[in-house]
């Protein structure tokens, strides 16, 4: 990646979905979704369990196919998915995608490589710092408190640095601590340009940290914000068919 | 249903049901009696087996590049059509040899092979079934591994019983290929594509079903 | 491409050290395997002929599909598969390093079960050694580069635990056929080396076949 981002070859500035469904057989896990985020966004899906955001973000992330629609990363379709487009999403599951038997910086040192970070020691070195975890370094990571495996997920999710970032259920299992800074390097990453898409049902969290909220339910979009304020209220209102307080009523 | 179905279906239920009479025209062998009449349904069976494998191959392998369900259908209609006429073939085959050869079963290449491709395709209905989603592909790679062994499992089963197979234990069967045989054959061919037709034709339906239930689902 | 096939090895090989939970599980169940077909088979002292040949292939064919099974567990319970197919690496390299990853495992297990075998069963299996290494490495290959396919696959399936034996193991009949004849005729009292060649090549052929094959389908079988 060139210094200042740039993704040498596709112009990747945005993500369009583009009325996406996604079924297994006769269960409908996304239907008909449309949106799209910018560089420098911080959009957030929010519903209810089994509203469609985790398989909404597989979807983004290149796991799944749509059953019908387009997902269009810049100029690049996502039906031609290969290396080089993966190498500029990273990705921060439920579970962590952490080798627990591993320590901390040869869990990052082995993704960074895996990335294709020239030199994957040095990468490993930086993130930990960025991580705050310089000193644990060296203690495997089954050793680590879940909010300590959540900053080292982070930096192994970022340390290819990804121009769209997708999150699932980030602050599950935190402490203030760990939140405060948590919420702090989703800012630092909306400075400096990445696209930021997470799914989350922590509404208290959220508030103030969106540019734009969608409301999920059963696989459909229901509601839509921008720069949402009182969440919790509009959510209330949305998922029990009220008219919301301010934003836009979906299909 | 395709037009040409219902004919077809009646003209092969006349053929099986006139097939005694055909087979018993035949001549009679005299060193094995009636039980060698059992080979006019063993043999055609046994190539349906074969022809069910290939189509399941094909189709799994087009399915794997494609990703056209279509394919898919035909792959699992042609490994049930597999394992049915496995089973014919595995029982007609015993039954005629306890006559023949005296035992039930012989550890020869070919019946040896037989034995173990239909499992292969008992193992793709196996995983069909209790795969879950994402066995469509498991099961065409399961498929296309077990037709990519044909070669392989008959020479290591040749020469595991003897690595000098000049003596081979099954003797040339001395039978009259003759019109009954292929009476035979064609009306196994014809089941074959009856029942693969069916077959299919359940799955096209479910995967319709599907997608109504789906679309009204998205107009509420 | 080779590169991230080593990285993924390496990296397994770093937890198994660690942990060491499947190399132990996997080599303990294979001597009890051994210890069960002793006071099944062995009367007075004495095996059946070429029974030495049988049990360490099926001692193999067994602890393979355990450790087979045990190794693609590990890497469903913290989704580090999916963080695999995920990242920027082609999925054949992914498919090479686990499949080294799982030959390495079992020729481990071998390296004990050979001796022990030829100890309990008096059985010579070490005469002829470079025969003895070939046969098995070419086998092992073979059962690994196919079992390794098959549990890939059925990572995400339900019923994974059972579904790979009934998967893997009438592929393989090729591969114990060819093991076991092989190292049957290592124990003749006179080595027949056109025999033992004969079923090397079978399953140098086979390797060759299905890993391409294994490597051909990797990426389409797993993607959704």
């Amino acid at each position: 990646m060139t210094a200042d981002g740039g993704t040498n070859g596709f112009l990747f500035d945005r993500v369009v979905v583009d009325d996406v469904s996604r079924h297994f057989g006769r269960r409908r896990a996304v239907s008909r979704v449309t949106f799209h985020a910018s560089r420098g966004q911080i959009l957030g899906l929010l519903g209810p369990n089994g509203a469609g955001k985790s398989t909404l973000l597989a979807l983004l992330a290149t796991l799944l196919r749509p059953t019908s629609g387009t997902i269009r990363f810049g100029t690049r379709d996502a039906s031609t998915a290969d290396d080089a487009l993966r190498s500029h999403i990273g990705v921060l599951g439920h579970d962590l995608f952490l080798y627990p038997e591993l320590t901390a910086r040869e869990n990052l040192a082995f993704f960074g490589a895996l990335y294709g970070a020239r030199d994957a020691n040095a990468a490993a070195r930086q993130a930990l710092d960025r991580a705050g975890l310089a000193d644990r370094g060296d203690d495997v990571v089954s050793s680590f408190s879940r909010g300590m495996r959540q900053r080292v997920a982070l930096e192994r999710a970022l340390i290819h640095q990804p121009r769209l970032l997708l999150l699932d259920e980030p602050f599950t299992g935190l402490d203030d601590a760990s939140t405060a800074v948590l919420l702090a390097r989703l800012r630092g990453l909306r400075e400096e340009g990445a696209i930021v898409i997470l799914a989350t049902h922590d509404l208290d969290l959220a508030d103030g940290l969106l540019d734009e909220a969608i409301f999920l339910r059963d696989g459909r979009m229901i509601h839509t914000a921008a720069r949402p304020e009182a969440l919790r209220s509009t959510y209330r209102a949305v998922m029990t068919g009220r008219p919301a307080p301010s934003g836009v009523e979906g299909r | 249903m395709p037009k040409w179905f219902v004919p077809a279906a009646v003209v092969c239920g006349v053929m099986f049901a006139f097939s005694p009479l055909v087979i018993a025209s035949a001549d009679y062998e005299s060193t094995m009696g009636l039980v060698q009449k059992i080979f006019y349904y063993h043999m055609p069976s046994a190539w349906m087996f074969l022809l069910s494998g290939i189509v399941c191959g094909i189709a799994s392998v087009r399915f794997l590049t494609t990703g056209d369900p279509r394919h898919d259908r035909t792959a699992w209609a042609a490994a049930e059509m597999a394992v049915i006429f496995g089973v014919v073939t595995l029982v007609t085959g015993p039954l005629w040899a306890r006559r023949a050869w005296g035992t039930f079963w012989v550890w020869d290449a070919r019946t040896t092979s037989s034995l173990v491709q239909w499992m292969v395709a008992w193992a793709y209905l196996i995983l069909r079934r209790y795969g879950g989603p994402g066995s469509d592909k498991l099961a065409a790679g399961l498929a296309l591994f077990g037709v990519a062994n044909v070669g392989f499992i008959y020479v290591s089963v040749n020469y595991w019983r003897t690595i000098h197979p000049a003596t081979t234990v099954v003797p040339k069967l001395p039978f009259s290929m003759g019109f009954p045989l292929w009476y035979c054959v064609a009306a196994f061919t014809l089941l074959f594509v009856i029942l693969l037709q069916m077959r299919v034709r359940l799955e096209e339906q479910r995967a319709t079903l599907d997608t109504l239930y789906l679309s009204l689902d998205e107009q509420r | 491409m080779m590169r991230l096939a080593w990285l993924i090895l390496r990296k397994d090989l770093t937890v198994e050290v660690r942990s060491g939970e499947i190399a132990y599980t996997t080599l303990f169940f294979a001597v009890t395997c051994v210890l069960v077909f002793a006071f099944a088979l062995v009367r007075e002292g004495r095996a059946p002929e070429d029974g030495a040949a049988g049990i360490l292939w099926i001692a193999v064919v067994f602890a393979g599909n355990l450790a087979l099974g045990r190794a693609f567990e590990r890497e469903r319970q913290a989704e580090t598969l999916r963080a695999l197919l995920m990242a920027p690496a082609p999925r054949t390299a992914v498919y090479l390093g686990k499949l080294l990853g799982v030959i390495a495992l079992l020729v481990g297990a071998e390296i004990v079960l050979v001796p022990l075998i030829a100890l309990l069963f008096q059985a010579r299996l070490l005469a002829h050694l470079w025969w003895m290494i070939a046969i098995l490495a070419a086998g092992t290959t073979g059962f690994a580069a196919v079992g390794t396919l098959f549990a890939a696959m059925l990572v995400r399936a339900r019923s994974r635990d059972v579904l790979l034996p009934v998967l893997l193991y009438p592929i393989t009949v090729p591969v114990i056929i060819a093991g076991v004849r092989g190292t049957a005729a290592l124990l003749q009292p006179e080595l027949e080396v056109g025999v033992v060649r004969f079923w090397l090549a079978l399953l140098i052929t086979f390797d060759v076949v299905f890993v391409t094959l294994s490597l051909w389908t990797f990426e389409s079988v797993m993607t959704d």
